[in-house]
């Protein structure tokens, strides 16, 4: 390898500091990592993923499958980076992946020696066994996988970049940024039509940039691009892969914004992600060249033809200088005259039995020897390519004569070309066969919103390829309403030698034992052999998506850009079929690997969700309390005194409200302004008990079912006035409430007179607990009344705390003499302050949601743990709500026979027996027996009970009512530990309820 | 990712959007009393090929919902109506 002393589009005046494994390599401006390997004549640059075997650059592209590299160090170190796609710049460092010490010398290639254990199908034969009670055995198999499937390292570090998202919307929209793609904006950006033309490379021109510099097409493309840059309406965005196309004409886009910098510069983002609208598409991606299947054709130093033209004419690098280039096609005589004009040594191996001397002319001009009718049989060479052994072969590609061997170190190859038509299959599922290019194409129709133009179309001529772009671009406009003359096509008649002319699908080179000669492989990422797809045949895998999955070919990151059709094309080979009656997989986004990070944006870490915070919250965090998340909220989980942990403070807060008093954040609940006329109505429809009788200054506790007859939610609503109710709801039901109240009222109950609004934000409240609370209250709301007389449960007043006006329910969750102080939030911290400093001589504590937890399973109340979505009324002891004089939500469903079981677990007490309490989640098992399958139910809350002074928790148990006084085993299978219990009342505390009628 | 035409607020994100139920089953009147016509409202779905209503929820818009049109097999959007002006 040797880089020209000119040509080539970098800039020799900006040499670059690039490092590979650490040692330098020859960078300029303008290469990319792959050019710089290259040029530094770095041939093994990754190792391959099952066999270690060494691999080198195969393309100049998207496709790569070998070039894989570890970029970067630090924060910004990324793994699987195709070296072929990344452009160079100073300070770029990189490292070989999947190899070690280093990918020249390395151990696991010993993993060769393994390689009847990883033929096709390993995995599913490992999966499935039949290795009857050899868990060991899978063990070590799975050991080995692992270690082998080590593609790149990720890191730990966070990401110090940021990403971020954008719409945009156009009218057409121009996927490729190569001749056809210029065309067509060219002509939709004239019709007055707001274009995005998206080019993945950092430069615009497609295929003309694999050309020698100063050409008449690259005289086309310059003009066409002047003109585009022009126009106010066109948006161009180079460095920026279209990756995916979705339903309502919207396409996702990567934008490297500062893949190409050290770091980002200016405060930009990495990589932005574009979310484009656009009424119209065209595709315009190209053609991706296919390799030929022989020996050894994995090895550095064998690459795709079109690449190591890229590499000789955009990067000035002359790739090999003992070059034979073996095609079934046309595409690959400029490079092989390119490279003899170079000064390289060229034997070209035609596959096909006869070419017209109009197409070997100007090649046996540049000195190229050509032989037709012959094909490389293997690559030799031991870490690169040494030599090439050329046979003469039959119209199957089967040798018909001795090799030669050649000596070269590089064989460029080319198999016809795949045109690049993801994006389409995206939206229209399989593309079509072309049986004169080999290749397939989308379908095209009318209708489609996106069409393609160019090579994606399987073109012959750059014309062609203009013309059809142009035209494209005409429709396109005129399909968005865009009237105005497109003017004269920028016509130009080069022609290049094209592929689907007279190309002869001959896909591998076998021996006369219809053999191919050592390892030849289909998918160089998955290591997959071409005898891996005849063995799956063989094993009966005839379906093309049995195929990829039982191989895994075509399932590396590449999705088999370079495989695709080469294990297709065995494979209807070895069913006797055509490659269209065979068929092919389906594409799916992305196009390429796209970041993590763009789809993210910015919404990752605590911007990910919104976090919740009560207008309290600050006071919680200053004063010592250990926070807990409850869906999108944090809440005081505990309040810890010197040297507490959770245990200890728990225990002490739920001891000390029912001694004293406490104080709890109960802002989180969910609430509801429920007004209207009709409100009565609503709320005798929605909750299962009775409304029309609720006075003004009153509440009432309440359940709800769902549709399908099971608890949804509970909670108190209140009467504000005649027409104003004020409903809350549980923290973790609020927004389903709400949502559901809409619809019905939108829907089925159009004819009540209600309006539904969320005052969860505009209203905190605290719980004073404790039988203190009315003495501190009343201390503290001077003037108003808190009698047993004059409040008793159940009522609210009004009351003013310099100047605040607050609401005072008298409600208890916890059992003791309790009520909820309503505060605008506004004022929710002075009030709690003020409560909490006026308190002292009450000897006041704050309490949090873990001891708020254990003072209601003290008094067997249900909560979450117990609404969980698989409970009824009856199974939670609520049946004695529901009214039967009116229907209700659920109110029918809820009396199917199966909910009516009496087998049904429901809700019990459990006395757990030792010093230690039981787990949630744990399964109920009779005293004795085999503690297997699902039991006789589970526990749902637990906790230490200090007003017991034993470990109790509440349970869902079958018959639970009738077996008052067993004994039960507790089963926790995670912790594998069992302990027993003695069933009791869930209401294990003051059951009368005399504390909170206090 | 679909946009859709709320009546309320015009053309906008799907993300803006809460799917919600099939649109073409008819909740019973509140006084049935059988259990079938309940069950067919609550469980009992068609599985249309094509044009399809739906109930979609403004969520984080004017909290309306709204009666979309949608086709199963190609995700086109058809027309958006509030549920509250679409006949049941
Ligand atoms: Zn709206």
């Amino acid at each position: 390898m040797k880089r020209l002393d000119t040509g080539g589009r970098i800039d020799r005046s900006k040499p670059l500091s690039v490092t590979f494994d650490g040692t330098a390599l020859p960078a300029y401006h303008g290469d990319t990592l792959a050019s710089a390997m290259l040029a530094g004549d770095t041939m093994v640059v990754g190792r391959s993923f099952k066999y270690h075997r060494p691999r080198g650059v195969y393309s100049a592209g998207v496709e790569e499958p070998g070039a894989m590299v570890h970029l970067r160090d630090g924060n910004r170190h990324e793994p699987n980076a195709r070296a072929t796609v990344v452009e160079a710049f100073d300070g770029l460092v990189s490292s070989g992946q999947n190899a070690w010490p280093n990918v020249r010398f390395d151990v696991g290639a010993v993993n060769g020696l393994f390689s009847p254990f990883l033929s096709a199908g390993f995995y599913y034969k490992t999966f499935i066994g039949p290795f009857k009670n050899t868990t060991k055995f899978w063990m070590m198999c799975e050991a080995f996988i692992r270690k082998a499937a080590g593609m790149g390292r990720g890191t730990y570090l966070e990401d110090p970049d940021h990403y971020e998202k954008r719409n945009a919307f156009c009218d057409v929209l121009v996927i490729g940024g190569g001749v056809a793609g210029l065309s067509a904006a060219l002509a939709a950006g004239r019709s007055g039509a707001k274009v995005i033309l998206a080019e993945q490379d950092f430069e615009l021109g497609g295929a003309v940039l694999s050309e020698p510099i100063g050409g008449e097409d690259e005289a086309w493309v310059e003009a066409v691009l002047t003109e585009l840059q022009s126009m106010e309406n066109v948006r161009i965005l180079t460095r920026t892969t279209a990756f995916g196309a979705y339903d309502g004409d919207v396409y996702g886009l990567v934008e490297r914004v500062s893949d190409h910098l050290k770091a980002p510069e200016n405060h930009q983002v990495r990589q932005r992600y574009w979310m484009v609208h656009a009424e119209r598409s065209i595709l315009a991606t190209g053609a991706i060249e296919r390799p030929l299947v022989f020996g050894g054709n994995d090895k550095p130093g064998v690459m795709l033809a079109n690449a190591a033209r890229t590499y000789l004419n955009r990067f000035a690098i002359l790739p090999g200088e003992s070059v034979v280039v073996c095609t079934n096609n046309d595409s690959a005589y400029e490079t092989a005259a390119e490279l003899a004009r170079a000064g390289a040594t060229v034997t070209l191996a035609e596959m096909r039995a006869s070419v017209p001397s109009s197409l070997t002319h100007e090649a046996t001009e540049a000195g190229v020897s050509i032989l037709i009718g012959h094909a490389v049989l293997e690559a030799r060479g031991k870490s690169r390519v040494a030599s090439a052994v050329v046979v003469p072969i039959d119209a199957s590609g089967q040798a018909s004569g001795a090799p030669k061997t050649i000596p070269a170190d590089l064989i460029a190859t080319s198999g016809g070309w795949s045109p690049a038509v993801h994006l389409w299959s995206h939206l229209f599922g399989k593309p079509i066969y072309n049986e004169d290019a080999a290749c397939f194409i989308p379908r095209s129709e009318e209708n489609h919103k996106m069409q393609a133009a160019g090579t994606a179309m399987a073109t012959t001529s750059l014309s062609e390829t203009i013309e059809q772009g142009f035209d494209q671009g005409v429709k396109a406009a005129q399909a968005t309403g865009h009237a105005k003359e497109c003017g004269a096509r920028p016509d130009h008649f080069m022609t290049g030698a094209y592929w689907q002319r007279g190309i002869e699908p001959i896909w591998a080179v076998v021996r006369t034992n219809g053999k191919c000669q050592g390892k030849a492989f289909v998918d160089f990422q998955h290591d997959v052999k071409i005898s891996d797809i005849d063995q799956a045949h063989l094993e009966g895998y005839v379906s093309v998506e049995h195929l990829k999955r039982y191989t895994t070919t075509g399932m590396a990151t590449d999705q088999g850009k370079l495989s695709n059709v080469n294990a297709l094309a065995r494979m209807s080979e070895l069913r006797g079929m055509k490659i269209p009656e065979v068929g092919t997989t389906t594409f799916r986004p992305p196009f390429t690997p796209i970041s993590m990070a763009s789809l993210v944006g910015h919404e990752h870490g605590k911007h990910f969700r919104p976090t919740r915070l009560s207008p309290i919250h600050h006071w919680h965090v200053e004063n010592g309390a250990k926070m807990t998340e409850a869906g999108a909220w944090m809440r005081p989980w505990y309040y810890a005194e010197a040297g507490e942990g959770l245990d200890e403070a728990y225990i002490r807060e739920a001891a000390h409200v029912r001694e004293h008093v406490g104080m709890v954040d109960v802002s989180t609940l969910g609430k509801i302004a429920i007004q209207g006329p009709d409100a009565a109505e609503f709320l005798n429809r929605m909750y299962v008990n009775g409304w029309k009788t609720l006075q003004v200054g009153r509440l009432r506790y309440g359940v709800m079912l769902r549709e399908d007859g099971f608890v949804m939610d509970d909670g108190a609503t209140a009467r504000l006035g005649e027409h104003d109710y004020f409903m809350s709801t549980t923290t973790a039901n609020a927004a389903k409430v709400l949502a559901f109240s809409e619809h019905l009222l939108q829907t089925a109950w159009k004819d009540l007179k209600v309006h539904v609004t969320t005052v969860t934000d505009q209203w905190a409240a605290i719980a004073v607990a404790g039988p203190k609370a009315r003495d501190l209250l009343s201390n503290v709301f001077k003037g108003a009344d808190l009698s047993r007389e004059a409040l008793p449960n159940n009522h609210f007043t009004y009351a003013k705390l310099d100047g605040v006006a607050v609401r005072i329910h008298r409600m208890s969750y916890s059992g003791e003499l309790a009520y909820e102080v309503y505060i605008p939030s506004g004022y929710a911290r002075a009030v709690w302050e003020t409560l909490h400093e006026q308190g002292q001589k009450y000897r006041i504590k704050p309490y949090g949601t873990e001891s708020m937890s254990t003072l209601r399973i003290e008094k067997g109340h249900v909560a979450g743990p117990e609404l969980e979505g698989r409970t009824t009324m009856k199974d939670l002891g609520l049946e004695a709500f529901a009214s039967s004089k009116k229907p209700f939500v659920g109110s029918v469903l809820r009396k199917r026979p199966v909910l009516e079981d009496p087998e049904r677990p429901t809700l019990v007490g459990l006395e757990i027996d030792g010093a230690t309490g039981a787990k949630s989640g744990s399964i109920l098992f009779p005293k004795t027996g085999e503690t297997k399958g699902h039991g006789d139910g589970w526990v749902s809350s637990t906790t230490y009970s200090p007003a017991l002074g034993k470990n109790i928790a509440l349970a869902l148990l079958k018959n639970g009512s009738s077996r008052k006084g067993e004994t039960v085993r507790v089963v926790n299978f995670i912790g594998n530990e069992t302990l027993t219990a003695k069933v009791v009342s869930h209401h294990f505390f003051d059951p009368k309820g005399e504390r909170q009628n206090a | 990712m679909i946009r859709i035409k709320c009546p309320i607020c015009g053309l906008r994100n799907e993300t803006e959007f809460t799917y919600g139920a099939d649109a073409t089953v008819k909740r019973p009147e509140m006084g049935e009393q059988e259990q079938q016509p309940w069950v067919d409202y609550v469980f009992n779905r068609d599985n249309p090929r094509g044009w399809h209503k739906e109930y979609w929820h403004h969520v984080q818009g004017c909290r309306q919902w709204v009666v979309l049109e949608r086709n199963t097999l190609t995700h086109e959007i058809g027309e958006c109506k509030l549920a509250r002006e679409v006949e049941q």
